[in-house]
């Protein structure tokens, strides 16, 4: 792997930047490998990272049935945050936003984290009283978190409006200062390059149609290009959970919906931070390109298209511009959907699966982006020890039968 | 947009509608004789199709009645709407 400086950017740029080689070998697949992961997501991409730099197994094979950066790792609106509000997601999602902070220095590829802070705006009573109660819990389990009233919101978010006249006025926010945004492409690209560096074979174009499996136990998958072999098989897809369970004879308690984003034109600085409303439901931040990127919840219906309906953009939209009076009259320049599988908890589900050496990764909901490295992270240590981190454990599939849910809806500082 | 024929007023826009999720879940007769396997998998487990998919709407802001859809997800494409009770099509159950 060339590695990335200061000085060898200098000296290549001297060059005309004529003498970087690939990022990523486009690798074919061999016959039989320790660990195949399937999906070459951002998910699946840092399990395969830290399969290789974590425990010593390189010997791993992504497959990735379009491209990298094709899925939802590209169709999210980059924001990272850990303010969630049971301890078992505020541990999770702190444990990747610490991996977030050194991620840039670990993969020695610039995922441009910016920790710009994100405010989750609270417009009634018993708002005020949900975000206050996550406050306290988010310091209690040593995630940063801040109660701003009207007059600190809008001294942290200027153009923000928060006239007391409106329908749904601005009656404070809660403020994660460590919060914000990382560039998506990067994270795929980033994550991919360290991964080949430790020898992690990245196949593109190679769709997983089958598992092999005999009494009980995987062996292999078949693929667009061939039976692949393998005593340990991981699913990391986000979207198409369930279509993979079937192939492997489980189910799976996902529903998968589209999840619609989409940008304005690029304008000068106007807004630095993340600004997020549960009740009139839109969230925005301002890319370093100047487009405002603006995202807001689920199509109400199952759907595997990949494309959004018109009436949910139009009511971010209408939020959007009582929020922020300025972008009324902003051209919005492209929207696109990503397919997310949500849970019944609107938690995911990270661990083993009722096949012996077949793990599941998948239902991260809307909210998958942000745990990116942690999942990961965490994914790969269950792999390796064939037993569940102990973040990964309280996700595990069976808390479907036991009844020990981690219940994330509205609990997480958005709705779902 | 979805254009869904509303077997009572006709056809309407989605924004009319609650989608209702996956039809044809029959509730356990006898829910207490069930292990904690049966009951997770009535109340939590879903088919997820991809392609032709059985499921159910109500027409929340018109007649208020349910009535169960045969929708494409992939294409949202509906071929067939039709009373609750009644039985889905072949290649769906």
């Amino acid at each position: 792997m060339q590695r990335f400086s200061a000085l060898s950017l200098f000296t290549k740029g001297l060059r005309g930047h004529a003498g970087w080689s690939r990022q990523w070998r486009a690798a074919d697949p061999k016959d039989s490998y320790d660990v195949v992961i399937v999906g070459g997501g951002g998910h699946g991409l840092a399990t395969a990272y830290y399969l290789a730099r974590n425990h010593g197994i390189t010997n791993v094979a992504v497959l990735e049935k379009g491209w990298l950066g094709g899925g939802n790792v590209a169709r999210n609106t980059t924001i990272v945050r850990s303010n969630y509000l049971w301890d078992e997601s505020a541990a999770l999602y702190e444990h990747a936003l610490k991996l977030w902070e050194g991620l840039s220095q670990d993969l020695n590829y610039n995922v441009m984290l910016s920790q710009r802070g994100v405010l989750n705006l609270a417009h009634s009573l018993q708002e005020v009283r949900d975000s206050r109660r996550r406050v306290y819990a988010n310091q209690l389990n040593g995630v940063d978190a801040e109660w701003l009233d009207p007059a600190g919101v809008k001294d942290f978010c200027p153009i923000l409006n928060v006239d007391k006249s409106q329908r749904y006025p601005v009656l404070g926010a809660t403020l994660q200062r460590r919060a914000g945004t990382a560039r998506h492409d990067a994270v795929a690209w980033g994550f991919a390059r360290a991964a080949d560096a430790r020898g992690v074979d990245i196949i593109e174009n190679c769709e997983v149609t089958g598992f092999d499996i005999a009494n009980g136990r995987v062996t292999g998958v078949q693929t667009s290009r061939g039976r692949i072999k393998a005593p340990k098989v991981a699913i990391v897809v986000a979207g198409h959970g369930s279509v993979m369970a079937e192939k492997a004879s489980f189910r799976l308690p996902l529903e998968s919906h589209p999840l619609q984003a989409l940008v304005s034109e690029p304008i000068k600085p106007v807004l630095d931070c993340v600004v997020m409303s549960n009740a009139v439901h839109v969230y925005v931040s301002q890319s370093d390109k100047g487009e405002l990127v603006i995202g807001a919840g689920i199509d109400t219906y199952n759907s595997y298209a990949q494309r959004g309906s018109l009436p949910v953009i139009t009511g971010q939209m209408g939020a959007l511009s009582v929020l922020f009076p300025m972008f009324s009259r902003l051209k919005m320049m492209r929207n696109w959907g990503g397919i997310v599988d949500v849970s019944p908890d609107a938690s995911p589900i990270i661990g083993k699966t009722p096949i012996d050496g077949l793990f599941f990764n998948g239902g991260w909901g809307t909210g998958g982006f942000k745990a990116t490295p942690g999942s990961g992270h965490i994914f790969a240590h269950t792999i390796a020890h064939n037993e569940p981190h102990p973040l990964a454990a309280p996700f595990n599939l069976d808390r479907f039968t036991t009844g020990a849910l981690v219940d994330e809806h509205g609990a997480a500082a958005v709705a779902h | 947009m979805l254009l869904i024929n509303c077997p009572h007023c006709g056809p309407r826009d989605e924004t009319e509608f609650h989608a209702g999720g996956e039809a044809h879940i029959a509730r356990p007769e006898k829910p207490e004789d069930l292990t904690d396997a049966q009951w997770a998998d009535y109340l939590f487990m879903r088919k997820n199709t991809k392609g032709w998919f059985a499921e159910r709407w109500v027409h929340a802001a018109g007649c208020r009645r349910w009535f169960n859809v045969e929708r494409h997800t992939v294409t949202h494409e509906i071929r067939r709407i039709y009373p609750m009770g009644d039985a889905p099509s072949d290649d769906i159950a």
